[in-house]
């Protein structure tokens, strides 16, 4: 007899796809945090401009060739990196724990709490994201208020961006979520543990939550392509990490004027993108295979 | 089905009062400031004229105010100017609408053939190679970053081999059927490859799971050619869902385009949008984006109402929850 995470690995590393793709993540993100060891290897620079070496082609030192402003551009993908994988998982798990705790009040509480907060989830849903996250990204945020050292520091870009792709993405797991609490409230176990006496905070935290760890690690993995995506595309619009500070989305923002002297400046970093985002969608797509065996395509293989 | 209708649009009208009073905040917390922009292109005004100016369009006085104002001049038809085109705002929407409405609807149209069609395919043949590859066509697809895939198309066709132009739309001089459509052909593919792979994969999934009701067994035990179960009995049920999606498009209509058409520099309203959100152009701004809203809201209640009026399982039970 195997054990279910045993049985779990062994399902999952039946979906080919899905398998070859973490690989894929774990290379790159092993890569990416080695990006310091190849710049003091390798002898280059990701940030110190060189005029006279501008638009190198690929050599023994600079593996990629370098940018307009004589840059590595081998480094500053593997920075860039960093900095795209992190924000796209960090906003990934704040949206699915917002989405989580969203789904699991309105599931468990129900009436008219549940009634609001899933009118918000629609009306949320039903919004013209893009538009609305570039107003966000576009904000000037020493008018909400905030501090000035808060608002001229150089991070504020990099939190900013996180907290505005992760306003996107909860919604899908608040509605996976709340859709599994309103069937687990009504099993036995619960009312046992109610019977004990147990608090309704109690209940949620140790008796259901546990329970949707599979819906939501699928759901999670899922938008993580997504928010990606998204970050790349403010980033790559100005208004998401800003340069020097280099992410795939902004390497393409110079990359566009530059497609006639040096075509591969915009190949490099989207393909990146691609690879990334297409390798979590299909890890998405395994693990809901292997958590939920009785769902998705194993239902329709045997009719 | 009255009911749901009802109910659900005035949830939309809700959602859009509350949106207009969202954005007209949101407007206000831009970088910028309208009498600034005065002040900075005229170097004969004083302070003391900014204030007056201030005191004159309203804006000293508190924010709940100034949205009612705007509002009821909303309402009565007047939207304001735009200072970018300097022009009221509504005539500046209305080409660019157009504009959207071509390049939009001809992707929507080309995606959904080749989509609907790839995924009645590969469910029509379900764990084969066909499928296999179709499956892995839909997944680059939904994963493809839409702007890189833009400039890609243009690195190709403009830059490679210089058949096609890389942005912009026809000049007046230039007639003909093929000097207008030449400017269409990379920004109608490149949102066309951005959204086939969804549609794609709406429609595998919404076959097999229909292929796996009793009544297609009945279907198949009646003798049926497997053509005939496929297209007469499961496509007809599969393509309820699908066509609740094709709905949600349609409301991405006004600015779904919103990358593409900046990349291209095609007039649409993405386009619109995003420069008047960049170009400090409060009036057109807050408009696009609230029709934008209006739009998206619109499709998602079009998506509701069809389901239900498709599908009588949705009807009574969402007759029954009432």
């Amino acid at each position: 007899m195997a054990s279910p995470s045993q049985l779990l690995l062994q399902r999952f590393s039946r979906h080919r796809m899905a398998f070859a793709s973490a690989t894929l993540l774990v290379i790159l993100v092993v890569l990416t945090a080695m990006a310091p060891l190849f710049e003091r290897v390798l002898a280059v620079s990701s940030s110190e401009v060189d005029l006279f070496n501008r638009f190198a082609a690929p050599n023994i030192r600079n593996l990629l060739g370098t940018d307009e402003l004589g840059r590595d551009l081998l480094l500053r993908l593997l920075y860039g990196g960093q900095i795209s994988l992190f924000v796209g998982i960090t906003a990934a798990l704040i949206a699915s724990t917002m989405g989580t705790a969203i789904g699991l009040l309105a599931g468990y509480v129900g009436g008219r709490l549940d009634g609001f907060l899933m009118r918000l989830t629609d009306g949320v849903i039903a919004l013209p994201l893009l538009p609305l996250l570039i107003v966000l990204a576009a904000l000037d945020l020493s008018k909400l208020g905030l501090p000035d050292t808060l608002v001229n520091s150089e991070n504020v870009s990099f939190y900013r961006i996180i907290l505005i792709v992760s306003l996107a993405g909860w919604t899908t797991t608040a509605r996976l979520v709340r859709a599994s609490t309103l069937s687990l409230r009504e099993q036995d176990f619960v009312l046992a543990a109610r019977a004990q006496g147990c608090s309704d905070l109690r209940i949620m935290m140790r008796h259901i939550l546990p329970n949707l760890t599979s819906p939501v690690i699928v759901a999670t993995s899922l938008s993580v392509g997504n928010i990606i995506l998204l970050e790349s595309v403010l980033s790559f619009l100005g208004l998401g990490i800003q340069p020097p500070t280099p992410s795939w989305g902004n390497l393409l923002t110079n990359a566009q004027e530059l497609i006639w002297e040096s075509p591969e400046l915009a190949f490099y970093p989207g393909i990146l993108i691609f690879l990334t985002v297409i390798a979590f969608n299909f890890v998405g797509d395994g693990l809901q295979d292997a958590l939920n065996p009785r769902t998705g395509k194993h239902v329709s293989s045997t009719t | 089905m009255i009911r749901l209708c009802l109910s659900r649009l005035f949830q939309s009208a809700l959602v859009l009062i509350v949106m207009s009073f969202v954005i007209y905040l949101l407007m206000g917390l831009m970088p910028g400031d309208p009498i600034d922009l005065m002040v900075s292109s005229d170097p004969d005004m004083t302070s003391q004229d900014a204030q007056r100016l201030r005191a004159l369009y309203g804006l000293d006085l508190p924010v709940t105010e100034r949205y009612l104002n705007w509002l009821s001049s909303a309402l009565s038809g007047d939207f304001g100017f735009s200072r970018l085109h300097a022009k009221p705002v509504f005539t500046v929407i209305g080409p660019a609408f157009a504009n959207t409405a071509i390049l939009v609807g001809l992707s929507l149209i080309l995606s959904l053939a080749l989509g609907l069609s790839m995924g009645i395919w590969a469910a029509a043949n379900p764990y084969s190679l066909k499928d296999y590859v179709i499956n892995m066509l839909a997944f680059a697809g939904i994963s493809v970053p839409a702007f890189w895939l833009a400039l890609i198309l243009i690195m190709v066709f403009s830059v490679g081999f210089g058949v096609l132009p890389a942005g912009g739309m026809s000049l007046p001089d230039e007639t003909g059927m093929w000097n207008t459509a030449k400017y269409l052909v990379l920004p109608v593919c490149s949102l066309t490859i951005a959204s086939i792979g969804g549609h794609t994969r709406y429609m595998r999934a919404a076959m097999l799971e229909t292929m796996g009701q009793d009544y297609i067994r009945t279907a198949r035990a009646k003798g049926l050619k497997e053509s005939q179960v496929m297209l007469g009995h499961a496509l007809r049920n599969a393509l309820i869902p699908v066509v609740s999606i094709i709905a949600l498009d349609f409301g991405a209509l006004f600015s779904g385009a919103l990358i593409t058409e900046t990349i291209f520099a095609y007039p649409g309203m993405g386009k619109l949008i995003f420069d008047a959100i960049m170009g400090n152009d409060y009036n057109l701004a807050l408009i696009t984006l609230l029709l934008a809203t209006l739009f998206t809201l619109g499709g998602n209640v079009m998506a509701d109402v069809v389901y239900g009026m498709l599908d009588p399982r949705i009807r009574i039970s969402a007759g029954a929850s009432d």
